[in-house]
């Protein structure tokens, strides 16, 4: 396969510092547009890993945001270490959330992160150990390349 | 349409980066839901919003909104101040409250 558009990133995210909040979804998204990705693919990675950020702030200790770039395909794999989540089918329904008034009067903890991951990326996965952390999978496709009929004989 | 003409029609303060106030809006979009703000609003919107801390820079900055409107004479924090002039993204108050205001930018955009 061709070496265009490839690259692996890991980022730190402090947990309760809103101050910092969107720094590393703000460097993710600048690089990626900067490497030639399609606005498309960057508009939704974008979301994802905001909200992604947002988690780790809001509810974890620490956090780190990895991020993987293929021609096909960005990866964002969020992975904290904090309370985890207990039933995750529950944490999955909109209006569902567990945020402190304080982080609620920023305009977060609406109860709509997770269901925004889900629906702005193509392949999801979350898996939490309460006690322990969380870490959520996320896939965004280049559907651009996927669809060209060579792209797949190139691999 | 773009954030001058608004910024004169609607006689908004702005608190933030007046170089930028050449660019095109194309649209807007209301709300004090960070995440909801961040999964429907579009690039080259104006952001109606109450809010006043610095996160709705960041958010503002991911979806290439063209600026921020804050409504009720809501004055944003210094460090929104700060955050905004780094990204060139303009703030903008108005003492109307958000359903006046989106009715004028309506009028004006459609």
């Amino acid at each position: 396969m061709p070496e265009e558009n490839r690259f692996e990133d890991s980022f730190a995210v402090e947990g309760g510092n809103f101050r910092a909040a969107g720094n590393v979804s703000g460097k993710i998204k600048r690089i990626l547009k900067s490497i030639g990705i399609n606005d498309n693919v960057v508009r939704r990675v974008a979301i994802v890993t905001y909200e992604a950020e947002i988690n780790i702030v809001s509810y974890a200790r620490k956090g780190q945001i990895v991020v993987s770039v293929r021609p096909d395909l960005v990866q964002v794999e969020a992975i904290d270490e904090g309370p985890g989540i207990e039933d995750i089918e529950l944490a999955m329904q909109e209006g569902w959330s567990t945020a402190t008034p304080q982080v609620r009067e920023m305009g977060f903890g609406a109860g709509m992160g997770l269901g925004n991951m889900k629906k702005y990326s193509d392949a999801f996965h979350i898996d939490s150990k309460p006690g322990v952390g969380t870490c959520v999978k996320m896939q965004v496709f280049n559907l651009e390349k996927m669809l060209q009929p060579d792209y797949w004989l190139k691999i | 349409m773009n954030l001058e003409t608004i910024v004169k029609e609607l006689g908004l303060k702005v608190k933030c980066c007046p170089e930028s106030l050449g660019r095109e809006v194309k649209g807007g979009y209301i709300g004090d839901l960070l995440s909801d703000v961040i999964a429907n609003s579009k690039p080259d919107d104006v952001w109606i919003t109450r809010q006043i801390h610095q996160n709705i820079v960041a958010v503002a900055s991911l979806k290439d909104i063209a600026g921020i409107i804050l409504v009720q004479g809501a004055e944003p924090a210094q460090e929104t101040v700060e955050k905004a002039a780094k990204e060139g993204i303009p703030v903008m108050v108005s003492d109307l409250g958000g359903f006046e205001v989106a009715g004028k930018i309506h009028r004006l955009i459609f």
